[in-house]
């Protein structure tokens, strides 16, 4: 239902707020007839400001990475084109990646977009509901004939990103201020990211894992998802990656079957 | 009475902490959770946005945990567009009772802006025209969130830079209508009165004696910054980034001296200040309550 008429002041002051090239609405003035241009610019520059603000301090790795200048003009067209629909700004920047990936300026950082697909995942954590990780006894206690049909409950806050660079060794060597050393790119790394209790911790895993991780996370059974392992990387040692899932604290519970 | 009574959750959670009478507080930043924490138990409360503590887990709730254990709290929300046309978020009025129910502020507290037109949120506090027709919903969304919360909410009076055209009320008349309608309290901020009024230039000590002080349940202060308009005439932003300003003292001292002492908080959002700082500035406006206190309640004083 569209406002009563009395109410229109809000879809005349809005549109201008992100469209620097629009005048200040004409429903505005200063006060005994002054101009209303650099006052609206107060507002304009409040929302615009404090929108890239609140990107960079979910990308701190991407800016660091880009310089403060390179990545508050990239935010700004971002802010722009795709300003927050929710009030929860924790919520806020879910497309950033997307858009860094195909944003003319940061072509020559093809990695650029995973790292903060890494931050975005890493935030989320962050947040996530609190619950307690499966306990590697808990797993130990289940039969060896029951464990290929055994299904894993994700953990709230797990969470895993995939990428053809080297993004895992890129976003931990850029999230603080410490010297970055040589890097190379090219390595391909996926990553778990988890908060068991109170800290995100941000893993690398091996060739296989993230096919394992993903199928478990998604509910699919443990045989099932080491036969996927297995297609991915075929030395994938199944031990090894289901004990580093949970110790990591990826799941919080067992199931049996599908669920 | 021991008769155990199984509770019904719904109902429960929304009680009322004591009144905090005329202390001081400051905005909680997480930067200050150890130095807090550490101190030895103070006078005074916090105060969040409550945004900020709508995750569902996580270092954030541990932090005000934390913090609520030993302290009162004031929940101040800044994003429920009660001066929006549209209507109010049920999702995000659904969150800010959580946040009610589950802490238990002795402060609760909303602005006279909006933030939110269609889908878009501008996470700015943006002004409004005063008109009978933003006066009718402006007080049907406040009975909306005190229908939610089960208690008054503040109205925190705005700063701003622009004004309507349409207006056919003042600010202060437009308030007083809002509270008597709704019967909300105000959170009268005054360093937002002292910038609004020199944006607009008109007096602050006029726009006090308008205000209707005895609905006041809490009082902000904050720091501002200078800018120009167009005809290169001061105009001064609500930044929150630095000290309360003189003129701004002065005049809360005359509030108080007129209002009795009123929960009086500091608000510093950004560029923030090592943990004493804050605390000096809060322990500023402690003192100005205590000097005002109303004859007879100054026994403590005797007593020490």
């Amino acid at each position: 239902m569209p406002p009563e008429p009395d109410l229109c002041f809000a879809a005349a002051f809005a549109p201008a707020l992100l469209d620097p090239v629009r005048p200040a609405p004409e429903i505005v003035t200063g006060p005994n007839g002054k101009a209303a241009g650099k006052r609206y610019d107060v507002y304009r520059n409040n929302v615009t400001v404090s929108l890239i603000d609140a990107l960079a301090a979910i990308y701190p790795a991407v800016q660091r990475i880009t310089g403060t200048d390179f990545f508050r003009a990239m935010a700004r067209f971002h802010v722009r084109g795709t300003p927050p629909i929710s009030p929860l700004l924790s919520d806020y920047g879910r497309d950033f990646p997307a858009f860094i990936a195909q944003y003319e300026h940061a072509q020559m950082m093809p990695w650029l977009a995973d790292v903060a697909r890494i931050e975005r995942a890493w935030l989320d954590a962050y947040h996530a509901a609190d619950a307690a990780p499966l306990s590697p006894a808990q797993l130990a206690a289940v039969a060896p004939e029951r464990l290929d049909g055994l299904v894993l409950i994700p953990h709230p806050a797990a969470g895993i990103v995939r990428s053809q660079f080297a993004a895992v060794t890129i976003f931990a060597a850029n999230r603080d201020t410490s010297p970055v050393g040589r890097i190379d790119a090219a390595t391909p790394e996926d990553a778990l990211v988890t908060r068991a209790e109170f800290d995100v911790v941000v893993r690398h895993l091996p060739p296989g894992g993230a096919a394992f991780a993903s199928s478990l996370m998604s509910g699919r059974p443990l045989g099932e998802a080491a036969a996927r392992a297995l297609d991915a990387a075929a030395d994938f040692d199944i031990a090894s990656n289901i004990t580093g899932l949970i110790e990591a604290g990826a799941f919080t519970s067992i199931a049996f079957g599908d669920v | 009475m021991t008769t155990a009574i199984a509770p019904d959750m719904s109902a429960v959670p929304l009680r009322y902490s004591a009144p905090i009478g005329g202390v001081a507080g400051t905005s909680f930043k997480p930067a200050h959770l150890q130095a807090i924490l550490g101190a030895k138990q103070q006078r005074g409360f916090f105060e969040v946005h409550a945004e900020n503590y709508m995750g569902a887990g996580g270092p954030p709730h541990r932090a005000l945990e934390g913090i609520r254990r030993d302290h009162p709290l004031s929940l101040h929300g800044v994003c429920m567009s009660i001066g929006g046309p549209q209507p109010l978020d049920k999702a995000h009025l659904a969150r800010f009772r959580e946040l009610v129910a589950r802490y238990q502020p002795a402060l609760v507290s909303e602005h006279l802006a909006w933030s939110t037109h269609e889908t878009s949120f501008f996470n700015d506090l943006l002004p409004l025209p005063y008109t009978a027709a933003t006066l009718r919903n402006v007080c049907d969304h406040i009975d909306q969130v005190q229908d939610a919360i089960r208690r008054p909410l503040l109205l925190e009076n705005p700063s701003t830079y622009v004004a309507f055209r349409e207006s056919s009320m003042s600010e202060t008349d437009f308030i007083r209508a809002v509270a008597e309608r709704t019967g909300c309290g105000l959170l009268l901020d005054i360093n937002n009165v002292f910038v609004s009024a020199t944006n607009h230039g008109f007096s602050a000590l006029d726009y006090l004696a308008d205000f209707p002080l005895s609905r006041v349940g809490e009082i902000h202060l904050a720091g501002h910054a200078e800018q120009a308009d167009d005809e290169g005439d001061l105009l001064l932003i609500d930044s929150h980034d630095g000290p309360v300003a003189d003129a701004v003292w002065k005049l809360y001292e005359i509030v108080i001296q007129r209002r009795g002492p009123v929960p009086t908080l500091i608000e510093w959002d950004s560029k923030i200040p090592d943990w004493p700082v804050l605390r000096a500035e809060a322990a500023a406006a402690q003192a100005i309550l205590d000097r005002c206190r109303p004859a007879g309640l100054t026994g403590d004083r005797h007593a020490a």
